[in-house]
């Protein structure tokens, strides 16, 4: 075979690179472009959510938030006897899934600009990381609250399904306050998800992070607890997972609500600006 | 224009930049030359804002990096063709940069054509893609945003003989365009036939630098003669510096217009008058480099 570049796969473009690099009429590729338009919040936004979804991990963990909703729906009908159907077992069925699903998202969302190494082009593009990392917190918690939204409509026709096959009147008791809560509660899931994300900064390690932090500090708490009972009153100013996982179950009071926002900076504020602070003086390879 | 001003980057007690300082010319090719591990790749981070540098600055167009409005449009980069998501597509690697830059996506099948990427090669996840074709989805993202300047780092890493060839002319028409070149290589031989201006770095400094003209120029003359004794006595009586190769030739400093004059005035007839480039050129690159390199040269 010849080596000439005619008839190197593609004959056309490589006869005359001319012609193809630029768009017609503009040969000369001299100093500063200022007619081009600077970047905008808009577009990068456009392109996190994008990216969420074009990749296949990206795809599946979305749509098994879907398609586990439906699975534990079905359980609930399936299995639960005629006093089970009710809409806050069908919220606690969907929710258990999206609880574990949605801070996975979060995680990925940062960590895979590092552990997929497209931080390289992502930062290049747009070297401003706090603006890239707005746009990511933004694009997640937002998708977050759809997959939330699609996994209660999910349990509700569940509730609505359940209740044609028992023949009785459904019941719902789950009030827009209850939707609140949950919302809430995998907000602050997702935002746990990411400050590990950005903390750390690489895929498994985050992810582990987020197993040791709902799996097992909860249980390192309550053992120290049982050992020690002046924890006990300490507890639940220390154990931010506690605080998030009973607003499934109720609005908190006055007390739990400051009980809840301390833990959150404890476990949240104070690590997300500590790698923050990192992150935008770390080198990307 | 690239402007590298006395940059260097410091690694706890390793100096892997070391007071750095070179520019990179419109309409010229730059071609960063050293071995591995010399500092190529840091220095070119440092000149797209991934890496903060110890001391020192690098600019872009009299810019800062991140001072630039819309980076993509303005300089075209590519550092690791291997730096992408495996599980996305050729097509929507190329999709996500042109919806960054705010482009139309019509401009996405422009360069797949110009990089001679398939519509079926496209749609495949970049995991089942070959270095080569890594490497040409990465030039087409790199001109995508139809830019001014050009920054790429070992951008003929496997790419088949074809392919270089094709990169080289491709390059060489973005230069004669008034573009700005800078890549880098660690073979000297890829890097001769496609650059006008030579950055040589060894061990985080800069060893050499200038038109390779000039560079050639210094690596001297071979000349071959029917008589070569008598030609290499008559050049040390012009006082020039003469040492015979393996091969029965003589090499000198002197340029190949003096050695031409020499011989005339000398009686000798020639067989061969030609500028010591490709070796000449590859001695210079080994023996600046010699110091720095980690092996050292084998004798």
């Amino acid at each position: 075979m010849s080596t000439t570049p005619a008839t190197y796969r593609a004959p056309t473009p490589y006869d005359s690179p001319s012609t193809q690099i630029g768009p017609a009429g503009s040969p000369v590729r001299r100093g500063p472009r200022d007619d081009v338009p600077a970047l905008t919040f808009t577009a990068l936004v456009r392109v996190e959510f994008v990216k969420m979804f074009n990749t296949r991990s990206g795809f599946w963990l979305m749509a098994s938030i879907a398609i586990l909703s439906v699975l534990a729906s079905g359980a609930v009908i399936l299995f639960g006897g005629e006093n089970a159907i009710t809409y806050a077992n069908f919220s606690a069925a969907v929710g258990m899934p999206i609880a574990i699903l949605l801070p996975m998202l979060a995680i990925l969302s940062v960590t895979s600009e590092w552990s997929q190494r497209t931080g390289l082009t992502t930062f290049t593009l747009v070297p401003h990381r706090g603006r890239v990392i707005t746009g990511k917190a933004l694009v997640t918690v937002s998708i977050g609250i759809v997959g939330i939204l699609v996994a209660m409509g999910v349990g509700a026709l569940g509730n609505l399904l359940g209740a044609a096959v028992h023949d009785i009147d459904p019941v719902w008791e789950f009030g827009f306050t209850d939707l609140l809560m949950v919302m809430l509660a995998n907000v602050l899931g997702m935002l746990m998800g990411f400050t590990l994300g950005v903390v750390l900064r690489n895929s498994p390690a985050a992810i582990v992070g987020y197993f040791v932090y709902s799996l097992i500090l909860p249980n390192v708490f309550g053992a120290l607890a049982f050992y020690q009972e002046s924890f006990a009153d300490v507890w639940p100013w220390v154990d931010q997972f506690y605080n998030v996982t009973s607003l499934f179950e109720r609005v908190p009071s006055d007390q739990e609500w400051v009980q809840l926002a301390v833990t959150t900076v404890i476990w949240m504020g104070v690590p997300l600006l500590v790698g923050l602070r990192f992150l935008f003086r770390s080198e990307i390879k | 224009m690239i402007t590298i001003d006395a940059l260097s980057k410091r690694y706890g007690g390793f100096l892997a930049v070391d007071d750095v300082s070179f520019t990179a010319q419109p309409g010229r090719v730059t071609g960063f030359l050293g071995p591995n591990g010399a500092g190529k790749s840091t220095t070119m981070r440092v000149m797209v804002g991934l890496t903060p540098p110890t001391t020192g600055a690098a600019l872009v167009n009299g810019r800062h990096f991140a001072d630039l409005p819309n980076p993509g449009r303005e300089v075209g980069v590519l550092l690791d063709a291997s730096a992408q998501h495996a599980g996305r597509t050729g097509r929507d690697i190329l999709k996500v940069a042109a919806l960054t830059m705010g482009l139309p996506l019509s401009r996405v099948d422009e360069m797949l054509g110009l990089v001679g990427l398939s519509d079926e090669e496209a749609t495949r996840r970049v995991r089942h893609y070959s270095l080569g074709m890594r490497q040409r989805l990465g030039i087409a993202a790199a001109l995508l945003g139809d830019p001014h300047v050009l920054i790429l780092d070992e951008p003929a890493n496997g790419l088949d003989p074809a392919g270089i060839r094709w990169m080289r002319d491709l390059l060489r028409t973005f230069a004669d365009d008034g573009g700005t070149v800078l890549l880098s290589s660690h073979l000297l031989h890829e890097i001769e036939v496609i650059a006008d201006d030579l950055v040589l770095i060894g061990n985080g400094r800069i060893v050499a630098q200038g038109t390779k003209t000039d560079l050639l120029a210094a690596a001297g003359t071979v000349v071959r003669g029917t008589d070569v004794d008598a030609l290499a006595v008559a050049l040390k009586a012009a006082g020039l510096h003469v040492t015979r190769t393996p091969d029965k030739a003589l090499h000198t400093d002197a340029s190949p217009d003096m050695v031409g004059r020499v011989a005339l005035a000398a009686g000798v007839a020639l067989t061969e008058l030609r500028s010591a480039d490709g070796a000449g050129l590859e001695e210079m690159f080994l023996e600046l480099t010699a110091a720095s390199q980690r092996e050292g040269v084998a004798a």
